[in-house]
């Protein structure tokens, strides 16, 4: 297992110089650049500025000079917001984003799983009709459907909770209940197929012959192989979680990482998109690294297979 | 030349035999689907809002760009059956022609997709041996790349033109395709059939665009039936972010965020468009899921 992590680490830094290299090439050859919009100042200004960056060098030694950084860690400054390196930004943005991304998957497991697991325990009834027709709706309504409606309802309407900010914990239910629903939905539905599959096994007859209580037979026996296409659900979910978190986090005015990578994007503040786009790529391979070995971790057989592939 | 005789004859035999237990498994899926209410009633709304945007240029009220300013955002009322925004525009018909484009990105990028992944997918698994692993590698590669972001990135430096979206949606879109094109070709492989279009002496290429991708039609069809959402609410986001179709040329997205904008004073401005989109992303699910449900029973509900 150590020696199936170890290579898959190692297989990281090759996807990562891969990304940096085609991200970099492709805001830089596209046309517009990050001063655009200082049109007005003077010619020298605009010099002093792209010589200050090093936009005045060649291309290929600004590539060179990038990667010489990032082998330092070093993610560089910030086109636009001058006072900050890119880091920094980063240190600011993903707490943000993390608190916000945790609590949406905190909803998605705990309601979807309940709800897929008491569906799978009676199918065709009104508790599987139910949560699966709502589960529908979450997958059909999209989040930024969703969260204007909430924000409707229950900020502006009913005037129960705040519309927008990021203060206190009554500033977090609206984003993250708007972000968490749809793979809430996507859960309840797995756990409801895979609960059903297993649930008519052999070995889930022989325990309850045994004696066993329903409650351990369903959670201890039924479940450890029913969670399993949730947990491979887990590493796109991430990836989801990230990129939904720039919607939520526009509409909410949260100031997180997903914000800050929307507005570098319409800014071409160069340093900024690839420095985010380097985070989230590691952050996503890791993730699903770890969901590898947490399916390893579930089912012997997959354990085996990396054994002999290791 | 005895050996090829047999083949023939064994080919001979097959034939009928094949084509009598094809027909009887589409008709099969057929009932299935046909008792599958949901499903149906998926079809038509589906059916329904195509015709709507075939029809759009003669069926919508008004033009899609007149404003009235005097008027201004008003309420539902029998002339604006949907009310209108705040330059005046009828929302009906701005619906009418955001379904258009909402549903055009969806259908073209799908069609992206599903001709690149299918194609990608029926050779990695009918070239198989290194071919196989390096093409599967790449799409293992490409999986972990956070594909929204490139997609944000390419929209806003390379302008927004309809062209990309289509590309960039579709790129996204058909690595799954691949890989369930992929699996299955794996299985078909081995079919008689298949050795006995080998040992005619056919080529790769017809082996494979004749005698292989009809046979995975079936997880295909449903695939792509789930991708159409998909891709829609890709562009949606896209728009919702300001970076789909542009002004004054609207998608449902576009209409979501500018209702978004304003619902507090204009409700019904978010609302309608987002029935519009949700009505439509119910449907394609619910036919994709009867569709799945009827041609391939034994897939996991996911």
């Amino acid at each position: 297992m150590t020696r199936f992590i170890v290579k898959r680490l190692i297989e990281i830094v090759p996807v990562l110089f891969i990304i940096v290299t085609l991200v970099f090439f492709m805001i830089r050859l596209a046309p517009g650049g990050p001063f655009d919009a200082e049109k007005s100042a003077p010619p020298e200004v605009l010099e002093n500025l792209e010589a200050y960056y090093h936009l005045d060098l060649p291309l290929h030694r600004q590539y060179l000079m990038y990667l010489g950084q990032l082998v330092h860690g070093d993610l560089g400054p910030s086109f636009k917001n001058s006072n900050f390196s890119v880091n920094e930004l980063i240190a600011l943005g993903f707490p943000v984003s993390l608190e916000l991304g945790l609590y949406a998957l905190a909803i998605a497991l705990v309601i979807g799983l309940a709800s897929g697991i008491s569906a799978s325990l009676k199918p065709n009834s009104a508790r599987d009709y139910v949560p699966m027709s709502l589960a529908m709706a979450g997958i059909c309504i999209p989040n930024f459907v969703l969260g204007p409606l909430l924000v409707l309802v229950f900020a502006l309407w009913l005037g129960w909770l705040p519309a927008s900010g990021w203060d206190g914990p009554l500033h977090k239910i609206l984003p993250a209940l708007t972000l968490g629903a749809a793979y809430a939905a996507y859960v309840a539905r797995l756990t409801r197929g895979s609960m059903l599959e297993i649930l008519s096994q052999d070995f889930i007859r022989t325990a309850r012959a045994k004696g066993l209580s329903e409650a351990r037979v369903v959670l201890r026996h039924a479940l450890r192989g029913g969670i399993q296409p949730v947990v491979s659900f887990l590493g796109p979910a991430a990836a989801g979680l990230l990129s939904g978190s720039f919607v939520i986090e526009t509409i909410f005015q949260i100031p997180g990482l997903g914000r800050f990578f929307v507005q570098a994007a319409f800014n071409r503040d160069y340093t900024m998109i690839l420095g985010t786009v380097l985070f989230y790529a590691s952050l996503i391979l890791v993730f699903n690294l770890a969901v590898d070995v947490i399916e390893a971790f579930l089912d012997p057989r997959i354990r085996e297979e990396h054994r002999n592939h290791a | 030349m005895p050996d090829a005789l047999q083949n023939g004859e064994i080919l001979a035999q097959e034939e009928p035999a094949r084509a009598e237990k094809g027909t009887s498994l589409w008709k099969d899926a057929f009932h299935r689907l046909a008792k599958n209410r949901l499903a149906v009633g998926g079809g038509i709304f589906l059916a329904f809002m195509v015709a709507l945007a075939l029809a759009t240029p003669w069926l919508a009220p008004y033009a899609y760009d007149a404003q009235d300013l005097d008027l201004g955002a008003a309420p539902p009322s029998a002339t604006h059956w949907a009310g209108t925004d705040t330059l005046g525009r009828d929302l009906f018909t701005r619906i009418l022609y955001g379904g258009r484009i909402s549903l055009m990105v969806g259908f073209a990028a799908t069609g992206v997709s599903l001709l690149v992944g299918v194609l990608y997918g029926a050779i990695a698994g009918y070239v198989g041996g290194r071919t196989d692993s390096i093409l599967m590698r790449i799409v293992d590669i490409l999986y972990a790349l956070p594909f929204t972001i490139f997609v944000v990135i390419l929209m806003v430096f390379f302008g927004r033109n309809m062209m990309l979206l289509f590309l960039a949606i579709g790129a996204v879109q058909w690595l799954t395709m691949a890989r369930i094109v992929r699996g299955q070709v794996l299985s078909l492989k081995r079919a008689d059939f298949i050795d006995a279009a080998v040992v005619l002496g056919y080529s790769r290429r017809r082996i494979i665009l004749r005698h292989i991708i009809p046979n995975v039609l079936g997880p295909v069809i449903v695939y792509t039936t789930l991708t159409i959402p998909n891709v829609m609410l890709l562009e949606a986001f896209l728009s919702f972010l300001g970076l789909g179709v542009q002004a004054p040329m609207s998608s449902w997205g576009v209409l979501i965020k500018e209702g978004a904008d304003v619902m507090e004073e204009y409700p019904w401005l978010l609302l309608f468009p987002s029935l519009a989109l949700s009505a439509t992303l119910f449907a394609l699910n619910f036919l994709g899921d009867g569709l799945r449900d009827a041609l391939d029973p034994r897939a996991a509900k996911d």
